[in-house]
C-alpha cells in the first residue's frame, strides 16, 4: 500500500534521515520505534510532504507523492495524527472534527462520521461546544485522532499518541487504535513506548540515528535481546 | 455639539473598522503586517472614480467592480510580493510590505497625478448630501445613514463567513495552527489568497466610502488611513476580527472628541496616542490574546 524507497531528508545541512526504506500494507498496524531523535517523527512529516524528502521515493497505492503538496497527500488518503496533537484550540470540538472532514463533501457521509467517532470517544460528544484548548491532554489526544479519522483515510499516521498520557488514557487510546485498525483502516505508529506500540502492531521497524537497522514481526522483535534491552528495559 | 461630534466620529470609526479588519485577519493568518493595505484602499477610491469618469458605469456597479479589482490585487500583492517570502525571517516580508506600499503609491501617481482629485458627485444618488434625520441638533445625513448601514451589513457578512462556513472556519483553523491546516488537506495558500481577497475588497469600500464623504482622493491618502486602521487594529488586538471592528469604533469617536474638545491640530495625533497606550498597557489589545510560546 505505502512503499518508501531510501528516503533522505534534511533539516538544513543536517540529514535527519539517511536512507530509510519501509512498507506499509493493507490492513496492517506497522509501528516505528526508536529514541529521540532517531528520525521516527521526519519519516512521517516525509510521507505527509511537510519535510519531503531530497532523495528517494514515496509511492502510495501506486502513486508517487514524493513531491506532492501536504493537502493534495491528504487528498490520496493519507492522514496524520502530528506529534503534539496539534488541535485547534480556539476551534470547538465539532469545529475541530470538521475540519478533518475538510476535503470532503458528502454531508450523510460526516454526519454518520462524526456520531461514529463520538463512539468512540463519548467524552468528545459531551464536550463538542467546548473550545479545544480546554480539554485535557487525553481528550485533546482522542480529539487529535476523531479529527484525523473524520478524513476517512485509508492510511492513518499516529505520532506518538500516548506521550504525556497517564496509563490508563494511554490503554484506552490504544484500545481505539486496534478498534480503527480492524475496521479497516490501516495504521502506522510511531512511538517511544516499544511495549505497547509492540503489543498492537504486526509488524515493526527499529530507526536508529536515521537508519532502519532492524525490522520484522513485532512479537518475534519484542523476544529480540538488542530490542530487549536497548527499547524495553530488559536485561 | 457633543452628539454631533460623536455621529461624525461614528462615522469614521465604522470606515476605519472597515480597513482594520484587513489588518487583523492577514496578521492572523500570515502574521504579516501587511503594510501595504493602506494602497488597497487608495485604489479602491480611483477605481471606482474611473469605472464612474471613463466607463460611465453608475456608483454601485462601480463600487463592485473597484471590490473585484482590489480584491485581485490584494491576492496578487499576496503571490508576488509576500509567497515567495513565507519561509524567510519575518522582517523580510515586513520591508517588503513597505516596499510595496511605496510601489503602489507610486504607481498610482503616474496612473491618476499626484494632485488630490474630487470624487465624481455626479454619479451620487443627490439625496446623498441631504438630511436625513434630525434629532435634537443632531444631523445626519443620508451619505451617513448610508456608510453606517453599508457598514454594519458588511460586518455581520463577514462575521457570518468567518463562523458559519467552511473557508472560514479554515481561515480560523489556518491562524492557529499552520502545519495542522495543512495535515487535514487545507490548501494553505488557497486559504490565505481568500483572506486576501475579503480584507482587500473591505478596504475598497472604505476607500471609496471616505472619498465621497470628504469629495477628494489622492494617492497618498492611504497612509494616513493606513496607520490609524493599524492603530485600531493593535487596539482591538492584532489577529482578532471583533476586536479590530471595536478598535476602529473606539478609534473614530477618541478622534473626533479630540478634534472637537481639545483641538482639532491633535485629530491626527489621537491614533499615535492610542497606539502608544496600547503598547504600553495592554499590548494583547482587548480582545486579543497572549501568544503562548512553545517549548
Amino acid at each position: 500500500m505505502l512503499k518508501v524507497e531510501n528516503i533522505r531528508t534534511f533539516y538544513g545541512n543536517i540529514e535527519a534521515l539517511k536512507g530509510v526504506s519501509l512498507e506499509v500494507n493493507r490492513g496492517e498496524i506497522v509501528t516505528l520505534i526508536g529514541a529521540n531523535g532517531a528520525g521516527k517523527s521526519t519519516t512521517l512529516m516525509s510521507i505527509s510532504g511537510v519535510t519531503p524528502p531530497r532523495t528517494g521515493s514515496v509511492v502510495f497505492e501506486g502513486r508517487d507523492i514524493t513531491r506532492m503538496p501536504t493537502d493534495r497527500i491528504v487528498a490520496t488518503g493519507i492522514t496524520q495524527v502530528p506529534e503534539g496533537r496539534l488541535i485547534f484550540p480556539g476551534l470547538t470540538v465539532r469545529e475541530n472534527l470538521m475540519m478533518g472532514a475538510y476535503l470532503r463533501n458528502d454531508k450523510a457521509g460526516i454526519a454518520q462520521d462524526l456520531e461514529h467517532i463520538y463512539g468512540l470517544f463519548p467524552i468528545l460528544k459531551e464536550r463538542r461546544a467546548q473550545h479545544g484548548g480546554t480539554l485535557s491532554g487525553g481528550e485533546q489526544q482522542m480529539l487529535a485522532i476523531g479529527r484525523a479519522l473524520m478524513s476517512r483515510p485509508k492510511l492513518l499516521l499516529l505520532d506518538e499518541p500516548s506521550l504525556g498520557l497517564a496509563p490508563i488514557v494511554v490503554e484506552n487510546i490504544f484500545g481505539v487504535i486496534t478498534k480503527i485498525n480492524a475496521e479497516g483502516v490501516t495504521v502506522m505508529l510511531v512511538e517511544q513506548n516499544a511495549q505497547m506500540a509492540l503489543s498492537i502492531a504486526h509488524r515493526a521497524y527499529v530507526l536508529e540515528t536515521g537508519h532502519v537497522t532492524l525490522s520484522g514481526d513485532a512479537r518475534e522483535l519484542m523476544n529480540d535481546p538488542k530490542v530487549q534491552s536497548a527499547y524495553l528495559g530488559l536485561d | 455639539m457633543l452628539e454631533q461630534q460623536l455621529i461624525n466620529g461614528l462615522t469614521l470609526g465604522v470606515i476605519y473598522a472597515l480597513i482594520a479588519v484587513g489588518y487583523s485577519m492577514v496578521y492572523g493568518v500570515i502574521e504579516l503586517i501587511n503594510f501595504a493595505h493602506g494602497e488597497i484602499y487608495m485604489f479602491g477610491a480611483f477605481f471606482c472614480a474611473t469605472f464612474i469618469t471613463a466607463f460611465g458605469l453608475p456608483f454601485f456597479p462601480a463600487m463592485a467592480l473597484a471590490m473585484i479589482c482590489c480584491a485581485c490585487l490584494g491576492v496578487l500583492l499576496d503571490i508576488f510580493a509576500y509567497r515567495p517570502l513565507r519561509r524567510a525571517p519575518r522582517l523580510a516580508p515586513l520591508i517588503t510590505a513597505i516596499g510595496m506600499s511605496i510601489f503602489l503609491q507610486n504607481l498610482a501617481m503616474i496612473v491618476w497625478g499626484s494632485r488630490p482629485k474630487p470624487f465624481p458627485q455626479e454619479a451620487l444618488p443627490a439625496f446623498f448630501h441631504e438630511t436625513a434625520l434630525t434629532f435634537s441638533g443632531v444631523q445626519l445625513s443620508w451619505l451617513q445613514l448610508f456608510i453606517f448601514s453599508l457598514t454594519i451589513v458588511l460586518m455581520i457578512g463577514l462575521n457570518l463567513v468567518i463562523t458559519r462556513t467552511k473557508t472560514g472556519t479554515a481561515m480560523r483553523a489556518l491562524a492557529q495552527n499552520q502545519r495542522a491546516a495543512a495535515l487535514m488537506g487545507i490548501n494553505v495558500n488557497r486559504i490565505i489568497s481568500f483572506t486576501f481577497m475579503i480584507g482587500s475588497s473591505l478596504g475598497a469600500v472604505a476607500g471609496i466610502l471616505v472619498s465621497v464623504f470628504y469629495n477628494t482622493m489622492y494617492p497618498t491618502m492611504g497612509y494616513n488611513a493606513g496607520v490609524k486602521a493599524f492603530a485600531a487594529a493593535v487596539l482591538g488586538g492584532i489577529g482578532s476580527v471583533p476586536g479590530a471592528m471595536l478598535g476602529g469604533i473606539v478609534l473614530g469617536v477618541a478622534e473626533a472628541l479630540g478634534a472637537g474638545y481639545v483641538s482639532s491640530l491633535y485629530r491626527d495625533g489621537v491614533a499615535y496616542a492610542v497606539l502608544i497606550a496600547v503598547i504600553l498597557f495592554r499590548p494583547t489589545g482587548l480582545f486579543g490574546k497572549a501568544v503562548r510560546q512553545k517549548a
